[in-house]
């Protein structure tokens, strides 16, 4: 057997710089000079999450809303923020980044908006001083804000004969209430992006983007002060701030199984997704949870859900089990892509590997074996820039401390069958749940 | 970087390259065995057997090797395509005898049991109907099966549904046992370690598996295609789409004067559709392209994007947009074809040139950031080139000139050379 001494080195409070600039923007950067390139990624707080409140009353057409009637609009704004600025159009900005071979982009989540460069080290100021202007200066010029609602609409058209993404919306809609933003394409819906207006995009620009709280992490080949300096060149004369951001709701337990079935015609597949509404990163039982999903849905070839429905009864190409976590309570998931003709006998094992996981505990072995993969598999997560950058960003913004990659063995480590059994009992509800099924031959309701 | 190369006795090709950066190792063991070895009855039959190279041996039984490398922190996957296929782990640097392990073992002991080749009957079907519900996949399919009547690049590494079907344990067997032998494979390592020690390990692995019979040749030779070929297919869906795919040669091709095509066809790419990247390290946006400008800009497309196989035998570049909403696929190919015909009229300016020149040097960091990246590379070159052809991309891309894109644009680019698809939604 090949010995080696293993020289692990996690980023940790030894090697991230990490400093809040007077404007509120924290920026945390670790060199890597392995390969010449670098990676920007950050983060401010201005999302879906805000649509609402700023529609609901406030159309500027005049037209009555209920709130409700600009979904997609946070997603829609970041599209035509890509698309050129004040002092960049359209043409310019992408000839200055693509003739460099760099990168960016901008999208939108539930609550903030994440965007992100990459590059050769050598253009990082570049890279920040695109990234500055694509964020602070849009232009909305009309016509390239038509040609995002062009973009968009063509993917919602798409999505409408797309079997998975439509399990997935269909999922989202079942497992929570319309009060809770995360019953709603974060994308929209023809009738809502049809009524965005170039104002409105405008308003909600000026109104939720600023330095506050925002992130940034710049990883590779620089050194960290001098990534920290550069990002302060670029955003440190940016001002401002945003009105106070509501948190997440809770998401009530589901009382009943929620069952919807789809059909699209002329398709070969049928997509499945079963679920519950989550734990959010901050609850206590998360670690313990995203243990349970490892032993469940991933660890192998898909853990448990992969060994029965696939390798044992050969009735699906994909089959794993997926925990978001998040801020707020995202969705624990088992997603499926079936024969149509296999449906309910796929749904059938998973209730059944469900009861077994709540009913059992997972033996040592299998506790051992999942924890030593999720410990193990850290250093190759963090073999690539980016692969730093996410999770550098993933410890700022859930407080995770910057001695987080370095407790996190211990943390997984200490986990339990017992706990792993108790979470299950807690979340995963054999009884109720949400079940949307998309089904070429199915009875469903047609899309 | 010390790259150390060695073939074993067995015929076992072997490259070992030192990468410090990081404490982890990736192993590669790659076959010449992909669509490209495949005749019809038995299309899919590589991709068929790398699921059955999961289901284990003796040594490994079914799922041991996929958990023992996760208990160890590792990850690992199987890739079939045109002319591979080919498994890999990557793990934590002094893990690397496991890899070693499970990939000596693999080569030869795989159990073909008929049970199990039942239940992966539905996997693979499923995996093919996953497809099927993307419009793309099914234009795709007609496309290359129109642009090929003779050679196997014309059908889909998931195979035909009918071969699905019928394939028998058999057939699965006896590939395995012809295919899969030292004699027919590469064995690519990059990580941490020393490059000497590594390679004396791996003998020990390797060295003792008997080398397999003579690879049967692949003989087929796709004939000149003597003008535009068009299919249509109808299907589900409310957009349109174009995909357009034009012969061009092998990756090693030179012409006449013993100038290299595919570095000129890559650079055309880069200044017509957008600098793609590679199969791995991802790649940039193509807006300041000129079908991107000529094409969206303008509102007769959504997206354009244009892709060049790296292959054995001579591949297709293909260009594939989606209509914008009322525009009929008439008004997008129009367009195209006169992008097309601006570039074989006049050279590309030095400009875009260097465009593509820097653009493909950034591709390249990308592509060889990770060790995984690097062990990949390793191989993936030796199975339609050499490493060196590798090693020199950038000088060779830095060789194109203006005249060269405008040569390759003429010989290749001709309508006769085109086989046009439209995927028409039954809105």
């Amino acid at each position: 057997m090949y010995k080696r001494k293993q020289t692990l080195s996690l980023p940790g409070p030894d090697d991230i710089v990490r400093q809040t600039l007077p404007n509120g923007i924290t920026v945390l950067a670790r060199e890597n000079f392995t390969s010449p390139t670098v990676v920007v990624s950050g983060y401010l707080h201005a999302g879906a999450a805000d649509v609402p409140a700023f529609t609901d009353g406030a159309s500027t057409d005049g037209a009555p809303t209920n709130g409700r009637d600009k979904i997609g609009l946070a997603g829609f704004t970041t599209d035509v923020l890509e698309r050129g600025t004040r002092a960049r159009s359209f043409a310019q900005l992408y000839e200055e980044i693509e003739s460099i071979a760099a990168s960016f982009g901008i999208n939108s989540g539930v609550q903030t908006t994440g965007f992100g460069a990459r590059g050769l080290a050598e253009h990082l100021p570049l890279l920040l001083g695109i990234l500055n202007d694509v964020l602070r200066n849009p232009a909305f010029e009309k016509n390239q804000v038509e040609k995002a609602r062009a973009e968009i609409l063509t993917d919602l058209q798409e999505r409408e004969t797309s079997p998975r993404r439509m399990a997935a919306l269909t999922f989202r809609a079942l497992a929570y209430p319309e009060e809770h933003p995360y019953h709603w394409s974060q994308t929209g819906y023809r009738e809502t992006i049809e009524r965005i207006t170039r104002d409105d995009l405008a308003q909600f620009h000026k109104t939720f983007f600023s330095p506050q709280d925002a992130v940034i992490v710049v990883t590779g080949a620089i050194k960290a002060p001098d990534a920290v300096q550069a990002v302060a060149a670029a955003f440190g004369d940016w001002q401002g701030s945003r009105p106070s951001q509501a948190g997440l709701p809770p998401a009530p337990p589901l009382t009943e199984r929620r069952e919807q079935r789809l059909t699209i015609e002329d398709k070969a597949q049928s997509d499945l997704i079963l679920g519950w509404p989550g734990p959010a990163r901050a609850d206590p039982d998360f670690i313990p949870c995203f243990v349970a999903n490892t032993v469940f849905g991933v660890f192998g070839m898909y853990g448990r859900l992969g060994k029965i429905v696939r390798t044992t009864n050969g009735l699906a190409y994909y089959v794993y089990s997926n925990i978001e976590g998040g801020k707020g309570p995202g969705p624990w998931r088992i997603i499926a892509g079936v024969n149509p003709a296999n449906v309910d006998k796929t749904v059938a094992l998973i209730l059944q590997e469900l009861h077994r996981l709540r009913d059992t505990r997972v033996t040592k072995d299998e506790l051992r074996d999942t924890q030593s993969f999720l410990t193990g598999s850290l250093p190759l997560q963090l073999e690539t820039n980016s692969g730093v950058a996410r999770a550098l960003l993933n410890i700022e913004r859930h407080g995770l401390g910057l001695d987080y990659l370095q407790r996190y063995t211990e943390m997984i480590m200490a986990v339990t069958a017992q706990q792993v059994q108790d979470v299950a009992q807690r979340w995963l509800d054999p009884e109720h749940y949400a079940l949307a099924i998309v089904d070429p031959t199915g009875s469903g309701d047609t899309v | 970087m010390t790259l150390l190369r060695t073939k074993l006795d067995n015929g076992l090709q072997v490259l070992i390259r030192e990468s410090h950066a990081a404490p982890v190792v990736s192993v590669w063991a790659w076959y010449r065995a992909g669509v490209r070895n495949e005749r019809q009855g038995m299309t899919g039959i590589s991709h068929w057997v790398e699921h059955m190279l999961f289901k284990g041996s003796e040594r490994w039984p079914e799922g041991a090797a996929d958990e023992a490398i996760a208990r160890d922190g590792g990850i690992s996957n199987g890739m079939t395509w045109y002319d591979f296929t080919t498994y890999f782990e990557t793990l934590p640097a002094h893990k690397i005898s496991l890899a070693l392990d499970i990939e000596s073992d693999r080569m030869r002991n795989v159990t073909f049991d008929p049970g199990e080749v039942e239940s992966e009957r539905t996997v693979i079907i499923s995996e093919r109907q996953g497809n099927e519900n993307s419009p793309l996949f099914l234009l795709g399919e007609e496309v290359s099966a129109a642009a090929y009547r003779v050679h196997p690049y014309g059908h889909e590494t998931l195979g035909h549904l009918c071969d699905l079907q019928t394939m028998t344990c058999d057939m699965l067997r006896d590939y395995y046992r012809t295919y899969y032998a030292p004699n027919n494979a590469i064995l690519a390592i990059a990580g941490d370690f020393n490059a000497g020690e590594i390679e004396r390990i791996t003998e020990r692995y390797f060295g003792k598996i008997k080398a397999g019979p003579d690879i049967p040749p692949v003989s087929a030779v796709e004939p000149p295609q003597r003008g535009e070929r068009r299919v249509v297919v109808e299907g589900a869906g409310q957009t349109d789409y174009l995909n357009v795919a034009f012969h061009m040669p092998a990756a090693r091709h030179e012409d006449e004067a013993g100038r290299p095509t595919y570095f000129a066809l890559t650079v055309l790419n880069a200044v017509l559709a957008g600098a793609s990247g590679f199969l791995v390290g991802g790649g940039v946006t193509n807006h300041t392209s000129r079908l991107y400008q000529a094409l969206v800009e303008k509102e007769f497309a959504i997206d354009v994007s244009g892709s060049l196989m790296t292959t054995v035998d001579p591949g297709l570049y293909q260009l594939t947009a989606t209509a914008w909403p009322g525009r009929t696929l008439e008004d997008v190919e129009a367009t195209l074809w006169a992008e097309i015909e601006r570039l074989q009229t006049s050279p590309v300016t030095q400009a875009e040139l260097e465009k593509a020149q820097h653009q493909a040097r950034a591709l390249f960091a990308y592509a060889s950031e990770s060790t995984t990246h690097q062990a990949f590379w390793l191989g993936y070159s030796e199975i339609f080139a050499d490493y060196e052809w590798f090693t020199h991309y950038l000088d060779n891309i830095a060789a194109v000139t203006t005249e060269d894109v405008q040569r390759v644009a003429q010989t290749y680019l001709r309508p006769q050379n085109r086989t046009t698809g439209w995927y028409l939604a039954r809105k």
